[in-house]
């Protein structure tokens, strides 16, 4: 038996379901971009990273994660030259918990500007704050 | 960079309150001019959709932070596309006036 796929770190998921080309309306065989294909795409070349740090930031190793944006430009190139649908969908995934505890005044908030480094509390500017794990 | 604050009534000195969609009044402080303005929730009898018709109100003033007692299901997911930071305050017996000084820090 194979090993398990170890679960992918990622951001949000985008907010709208895939793509469609323009006059084609064959919806049969759609592609289906997986979500982690769909973050490797966007920390390759929408933030730009090198495939060590975004596969330091997805928790998997980096060839895993060369992999997986192969196989995501893979599909992409595919729908474009065929014309198909891209729907997003599935992949073994995480999301990220983006929730933070202040222990100065016990609040709690989001950080919904990931890529910025948090460093205290939006409310009382204290620096003890602390991420909230999953549990 | 403005704020907006949940609150039990139209006064510095009233409590925060600890439903957003259905708070009495929006408090909007901007940080920078130090001004408050108190704004009526009208979606606070409706039946259904209060959340998400109350994100539509506070962003429509262009704030970039919600301070609340608790954010609904609905809202969290708005809020997180519109880039707004949620903060939750389980402590509802503070007042807006202190609430503000917090933010003055």
């Amino acid at each position: 038996m194979p090993r398990p796929k170890r679960r992918r770190r990622m951001n949000n998921p985008p907010h709208f379901k895939g793509y469609r080309p323009i006059g084609l309306t064959d919806e049969h065989q759609p592609i289906l971009l997986n979500y982690e294909e769909y973050e490797a795409i966007r920390l390759s070349d929408y933030e730009l990273l090198g495939h060590v740090q975004a596969s330091s930031f997805m928790n998997v190793s980096r060839p895993t994660y060369t992999r997986i944006y192969e196989s995501a430009r893979r599909k992409i190139a595919q729908a474009f030259v065929l014309g198909k649908t891209i729907v997003f969908e599935g992949g073994k995934v995480y999301f990220d918990s983006e929730w933070y505890m202040c222990n100065c005044c016990n609040c709690f908030f989001n950080h919904p500007q990931k890529e910025q480094e948090l460093d205290e509390c939006p409310l009382c500017g204290s620096e003890r704050v602390e991420q909230i794990k999953d549990k | 960079m403005k704020v907006a604050i949940t609150s039990t009534g139209n006064s510095p000195d009233s409590k925060l309150d600890s439903r957003f969609g259905r708070c009495s009044h929006f408090v909007i402080y901007d940080t920078e001019t130090k001004s408050i303005e108190f704004v009526p929730n009208s979606n606070r009898d409706n039946i259904e959709g209060a959340g998400p018709a109350s994100v539509q109100t506070v962003a429509s003033k262009g704030v970039e932070k919600v301070v609340s007692g608790e954010f609904g299901a609905k809202v969290k997911s708005i809020f997180d596309s519109l880039q707004i930071q949620l903060i939750v305050l389980k402590d509802t017996d503070k007042t807006i006036s202190q609430i503000i000084s917090m933010l003055n820090h």
